[in-house]
C-alpha cells in the first residue's frame, strides 16, 4: 500500500479485514487464565446452595487438606475485605446495602460466596471446599417482584426494612389531558424475562503483587480496567499509581463484564495478604449464578390514541428486579430505558414510573442494551397492537406517528434530541429487500386457506441512544463518573505510529477500526498504525467499552489527536520547507509547497525531524505526539427497519424464522464488515431473547436454566441467515457523523420477532406470546386464546 | 499419578497426570498448549474442540488417559507455516469477533469438511451444533466454513 493516494476517505469506508484476527485463530491467544506466572496460588470459592439462609462457617478443617495455603470465611475477612461499589445513585433515598465479596452472616441468593480456599493448584482448592462445614439456617426467600413489594413479603435485606430499592418517576406533557376522552387505549403487560449474558470467555482475575513495593499487577477478563484500577484503590487504600490493571484478550463481554467483581477485589485481597500471585478462574456453573443477568422487567404499559391510530400519549410503569444486591450499575439499567420508550415516534405526553425491587437472586446489571431492549420492545409491540386494533398495516401506523427525516434535529417527548435519521428510507429498503408485499399476500392465501403452518410478519422500527454519554447528563442523573474518551497519538521516529486508547475492546475489532482513522488522518499507511489498549499501564486514561460508546465517544478522541499530531507535523514542515504553514498543501502522507514541484517533505521524514529536533521552531516541543480528551456533546441515535418472517406450526407451537431484513442506520461507517459483524451478532441475541433463553428459578431459589444445555444459547442451527443493508444519514453530534452498531441488533430484533409470531396466530385470536416464545409457550398461547385449557 | 504419552501438536511426550486430568487440562497445563480454551464445564460450549487421531473431540470430555498413544492436534499445530484454508476464510469472512470460540470452532470445521467436503448451508449449521458463539450469530462461520470447503476442494 502506498500513501500516495488522497487522505480523505482512504480507509475509512473500506472493509479492512481485522488486525485482531491473526493470533486468534492461531492460538496464540492470551486470556486471562492462560497467565501463569512463576509461585501462583489458585482460589476457589465456595457458594451458597441456599437463596436466603443465615450462616455459621467454619474453614479449619479447608486448612489441612492437600496443597492448602489458606482458607478464609467472610467473617475472618469482614474487617479487610470493603463492599462492593454501586456508582450510579438513581434517587436520593434509594436503599444500597452492603455487599460484600464473601458473605459474612446471611446469603442472599444461590450462588452468594461463603468461603474461599487458596491452594497450590485449582484442583487441590477445589477439593478442599469440601472440607469447609457450614451451617445454613433456611430464611424465607421471596423470588416474585410483585410478593416482594407486598407488606407482608419476607425481606431479602431484613435491616433494610423494605425490598424497594427505588421508586422514580417523570413526567412529559400534559399526561391527563392526552389520556382524558382518547378513544383508543392499548393496555398491556410485559414480561422482559431474566437472561444470562453468557459471554464464551468465563470471567478470570490474576493478581501478582510486588509485596515490598506495595505495586500490584491485575489481569482481569473485564470490559473497564480503569474502572477496575479506581475500585480496587478506593476499596483497598492501595495508591491507583500502584496498581496496574490489565484486560488481556477478553472473550465477550456484552455487558457483564463491566462491572466491580467480589472475585477482582477478594483475589487483589489474598495477593496483598499472602505476597504472592494468586489466580482464580470462574467455571461456567458458576458464571450462570455468580456474573451478573440481565433484563427482568414487568411493564405495564397505556398508550392513548386517536381513533386514526394517531398517539396522543404512553404511560410506563415498570418493575425491575435488581437482584440480591446492587452491582456497579444495577438500579440505572431499567432508567436507560427511561427516555426511549417513546421510540421514533411523536407524542404529546409521556408518563415513566420505575420501582427497583430487591429478590433473592443474582443480581442484574448491564446486558447488550441495557434498559434500551425492553424499551424498544415495549413500544414496538404496542404499535403492532395499535395496528392490529385499527385493521391498518403495522408500516402504515408507524407511518402515521413516526418523526418525519425533514423534522430532525427533533426534541422528542423525553427531553432528548435525536440528531438524526431517515426512517422512510430505511423502511423503502427493508421492505423491497424483504418483498413485504409477496409476503403479505403469501400470508393472506395461507390464512385462508387455513395453512397448519401460518406465516407471520413482525416489524420493528427502532431507535437507540448510544455513545454513552456526555458527563453532565450523567451527574444529572446521578452516576458517580463521567462520559468522556482518551486517546493519544504519537508518531515514532520510524514514520510507525501508535495510537493509544482509553477503551477496552472485547471483540469488537477497534484496533482495526482506529487504525482506519489514524492511517486516513496522518496519510499513513493502515499496517503502520499500532493501536494500544486495556493496560492501564500503557493506556492511564480512560472510560472503557459499553454502550456503542468505543467509535462514537473514543472513536472521535483518536481521530481529533491525530489532527492534533498531523496540525504539529505541518508546523515542523512549514520551518524544515522554509515556507509559511499557509504555503503548506497536506497529501497523501506529504507536506507539499504549494506551486513549488519538488519541495515536499512526507510525514515520516517531518517524524524523524522531531525526533532528532535538530532544527525546529522556537517553542516547538520534540517528537510528534498529542492527547485528546474528547468529551461528548450529545448522544446519538442509530436506528432502522427489521422485518422478520416467522412460519409458525400451529399444531406444534414450533416457530421458524424464514426470512430476517435488517436495515440499519449506524451514520458513517469506517468498516462495513465490522458493522455488518457486529449487526449479525446483535440480532442472533435479540432472537435469543425471543425464541430460546430464560433464566428459571424454582420456588427455592435455585436457578434451574443454570448450565448452557438447560438455558440452550442458540447454535448455528438455530439461527437464519440474516439479510443486512444500511441507508447512511450522519450523525450531527460528532465530527466523524458515526454513531454506535454494537446493541442495535439486539434492541431491533426481539419486538420483531415475537410481532411476527403474534402476526401469525391473530385468526385464532392470539394477541401474546410470552417471551421466549418457545413451542410449549406458542402451543398454550393458541389453546388458551381458542377457549381451551392447557 | 498414571503414565502417558501423547502427541500433541507433532511434539511426543510422557507425562504423570492424575487419573481424573481432562484432555484440555492436561494440554493447557502440562503441555502449555493454551491456545485451546475452556468455555464451560458440561461439554455443550465447545471452545475446546481439538482433533484426536484427526476426529474432532471437545477435549472436556476426555480424560488425558484416554489419550495415551495418541495424536493430538490443537488450533496451535493445524497451520505449517502458512495458515490453514479454514483459518484463512476465518479472517477473510470475519468469522470471529472476541475469537473465545475460534479455536473450536475452527477445529469442529476442519473436521467437518473432511467428511463432509462440499457442505450445504444447513449442513454446515448443524455439523457445527456443538460448537456455540456469541459473538457474530454464526452467518460469516458458516460462510467462511463453505469457502474453505470451496478451497480445500479446489487443492485436493
Amino acid at each position: 500500500m502506498t500513501a500516495t493516494q488522497d487522505t480523505g476517505t482512504r480507509e475509512v469506508g473500506t472493509a479492512r479485514r481485522r488486525k485482531e484476527d491473526a493470533h486468534l485463530i492461531t492460538g496464540q491467544t492470551t486470556w486471562t487464565d492462560n497467565i501463569q506466572l512463576a509461585g501462583t496460588v489458585h482460589a476457589a470459592l465456595l457458594r451458597s446452595p441456599m437463596a436466603h439462609a443465615r450462616i455459621r462457617v467454619d474453614v479449619s478443617a479447608a486448612r489441612n487438606e492437600p496443597g492448602v495455603v489458606a482458607a478464609y470465611s467472610g467473617a475472618d475477612l469482614a474487617d479487610e475485605l470493603a463492599g462492593l461499589p454501586s456508582a450510579w445513585q438513581v434517587t436520593p433515598d434509594w436503599v444500597a446495602p452492603e455487599h460484600k465479596p464473601l458473605a459474612t452472616d446471611e446469603v442472599r441468593y444461590a450462588g452468594d460466596a461463603v468461603a474461599v480456599v487458596v491452594a497450590d493448584t485449582r484442583a487441590h482448592a477445589v477439593d478442599a471446599l469440601d472440607a469447609i462445614e457450614v451451617d445454613y439456617e433456611p430464611l424465607p426467600v421471596v423470588l416474585d417482584m410483585e410478593r416482594a413489594m407486598a407488606d407482608d413479603s419476607p425481606l431479602v435485606h431484613s435491616d433494610a426494612g423494605t425490598n424497594v430499592c427505588f421508586r422514580y418517576s417523570d413526567t412529559f406533557g400534559d399526561v391527563a389531558g392526552a389520556f382524558a376522552d382518547a378513544p383508543l387505549h392499548i393496555t398491556r403487560r410485559y414480561v422482559q424475562q431474566r437472561l444470562v449474558p453468557c459471554a464464551m470467555e468465563p470471567r478470570s482475575v490474576v493478581v501478582a503483587p510486588v509485596p515490598a513495593a506495595g505495586e500490584y499487577t491485575v489481569w482481569s477478563s473485564t470490559q473497564i480496567p480503569h474502572f477496575v484500577r479506581l475500585f480496587l484503590a478506593l476499596l483497598t487504600g492501595v495508591s491507583e499509581s500502584r496498581i496496574r490493571v490489565i484486560a488481556p484478550d477478553v472473550g465477550g463481554g456484552f455487558g457483564s463484564k463491566l462491572d466491580i467483581y467480589a472475585e477482582e477485589l477478594l483475589t487483589f485481597t489474598l495477593a496483598r495478604k499472602l505476597g504472592r500471585p494468586v489466580k482464580w478462574t470462574e467455571t461456567r456453573s458458576e458464571a450462570f449464578q455468580a456474573t451478573i443477568h440481565g433484563r427482568d422487567q414487568i411493564q405495564d404499559l397505556d398508550l392513548a390514541c386517536d381513533a386514526d391510530g394517531r398517539i396522543r400519549g404512553l404511560r410506563v410503569n415498570l418493575l425491575a428486579d435488581m437482584g440480591a444486591y446492587l452491582q456497579l450499575l444495577t438500579p440505572a439499567i431499567p432508567l436507560l430505558g427511561r427516555a426511549m420508550f417513546p421510540g421514533i415516534y411523536k407524542m404529546d405526553a409521556y408518563e415513566f414510573g420505575c420501582v427497583g425491587v430487591f429478590t433473592d437472586k443474582t443480581p442484574t446489571d448491564a446486558y447488550r442494551g441495557a434498559g434500551r431492549p425492553e424499551a424498544t420492545f415495549a413500544i414496538e409491540r404496542l404499535l403492532d397492537e395499535l395496528a392490529a386494533e385499527l385493521h391498518v398495516d403495522p408500516l402504515e401506523i408507524r407511518r402515521r406517528n413516526w418523526i418525519r427525516h425533514e423534522e430532525f434535529p427533533y426534541d422528542q417527548i423525553a427531553g432528548l434530541t435525536y440528531d438524526s435519521g431517515n426512517y422512510e428510507a430505511a423502511t423503502a429498503r427493508a421492505t423491497e429487500l424483504f418483498d413485504y408485499a409477496g409476503l403479505r399476500a403469501e400470508q393472506a392465501r395461507r390464512r385462508e386457506a387455513h395453512d397448519p403452518v401460518q406465516l407471520g410478519i413482525g416489524v420493528s422500527t427502532y431507535t437507540e441512544m448510544c455513545g454513552l454519554a456526555p458527563s453532565r447528563w450523567l451527574g444529572d442523573r446521578g452516576y458517580a463518573g463521567g462520559g468522556w474518551e482518551a486517546a493519544s497519538v504519537r508518531l515514532l521516529p520510524t514514520g510507525k505510529v501508535e495510537a493509544v486508547v482509553g477503551t477496552s475492546p472485547h471483540g469488537q475489532g477497534h484496533v482495526t477500526t482506529f487504525s482506519q482513522i489514524v492511517a486516513d488522518t496522518l496519510g499513513v499507511p493502515f499496517d503502520d498504525v499500532e493501536v494500544v489498549h486495556g493496560d492501564t499501564a500503557a493506556a492511564p486514561a480512560g472510560l472503557d467499552t459499553y454502550g456503542s460508546r468505543s467509535l462514537a465517544v473514543g472513536g472521535v478522541a483518536v481521530w481529533r489527536a491525530a489532527q492534533r499530531v498531523r496540525d504539529k507535523a505541518k508546523t515542523l514542515a512549514a520551518h524544515l520547507l522554509e515556507v509559511s504553514e499557509d504555503d503548506l498543501d497536506f497529501d497523501g502522507g506529504s507536506f507539499a509547497v504549494r506551486g513549488t514541484p519538488g519541495a515536499t517533505k512526507t510525514i515520516q521524514e517531518v517524524a524523524f525531524a522531531a525526533f532528532a529536533a535538530h532544527s525546529i521552531p522556537e517553542g516547538f516541543e520534540p517528537t510528534l505526539s498529542a492527547d485528546f480528551v474528547l468529551e461528548p456533546d450529545d448522544f446519538s441515535f442509530p436506528h432502522g427497519t427489521h422485518l422478520c418472517a416467522v412460519d409458525v406450526d400451529t399444531e406444534t407451537g414450533r416457530v421458524t424464522i424464514r426470512r430476517y431484513v435488517a436495515v440499519d442506520d449506524v451514520g458513517k461507517v469506517v468498516n462495513p464488515l465490522i458493522v455488518e459483524g457486529q449487526v449479525h451478532g446483535g440480532l442472533a441475541q435479540g432472537i435469543a431473547q425471543a425464541l430460546h433463553e430464560i433464566a428459571v428459578y424454582d420456588e427455592d431459589g435455585n436457578l434451574t436454566t443454570g448450565t448452557m444445555v438447560d438455558y440452550t444459547p442458540p447454535s448455528a442451527a438455530d439461527l437464519p441467515s440474516f439479510t443486512t443493508d444500511r441507508t447512511e444519514t450522519p450523525s450531527t453530534t460528532n465530527p466523524l457523523g458515526v454513531k454506535g452498531v454494537g446493541e442495535a441488533g439486539t434492541i431491533a430484533s426481539t419486538p420483531a420477532v415475537v410481532n411476527a409470531v403474534v402476526d401469525a396466530l391473530r385468526p385464532y385470536g392470539v394477541t401474546d406470546v410470552p417471551m421466549p416464545c418457545t413451542p410449549e409457550r406458542v402451543w398454550r398461547a393458541i389453546h388458551e386464546a381458542q377457549g381451551g385449557t392447557s | 499419578m498414571t503414565r502417558i504419552s501423547v502427541t500433541v501438536d507433532g511434539v511426543e511426550s510422557t507425562d504423570e497426570v492424575e487419573p481424573r486430568t481432562l484432555l484440555v487440562q492436561y494440554l493447557r497445563e502440562a503441555r502449555g498448549r493454551t491456545g485451546t480454551p475452556v468455555g464451560c464445564d458440561t461439554s455443550n460450549c465447545g471452545a475446546c474442540t481439538v482433533l484426536v487421531d484427526g476426529r474432532a473431540v471437545k477435549s472436556c470430555a476426555l480424560l488425558a488417559v484416554q489419550a495415551d498413544g495418541r495424536e493430538v492436534t490443537t488450533v496451535q499445530g493445524l497451520s505449517n507455516g502458512a495458515l490453514h484454508p479454514v483459518q484463512r476464510a476465518f479472517h477473510e469472512r470475519h468469522a470471529l469477533q472476541c475469537g473465545y470460540c475460534t479455536p473450536g470452532m475452527i477445529m469442529a470445521a476442519v473436521d467437518l469438511l473432511r467428511e463432509t467436503p462440499d457442505p450445504t448451508e444447513q449442513e454446515v449449521r448443524e455439523g457445527l451444533e456443538g460448537n456455540l458463539c456469541r459473538c457474530t450469530g454464526y452467518q460469516n462461520i458458516v460462510a467462511a466454513v463453505r469457502d474453505a470447503a470451496a478451497e480445500l476442494r479446489g487443492a485436493s
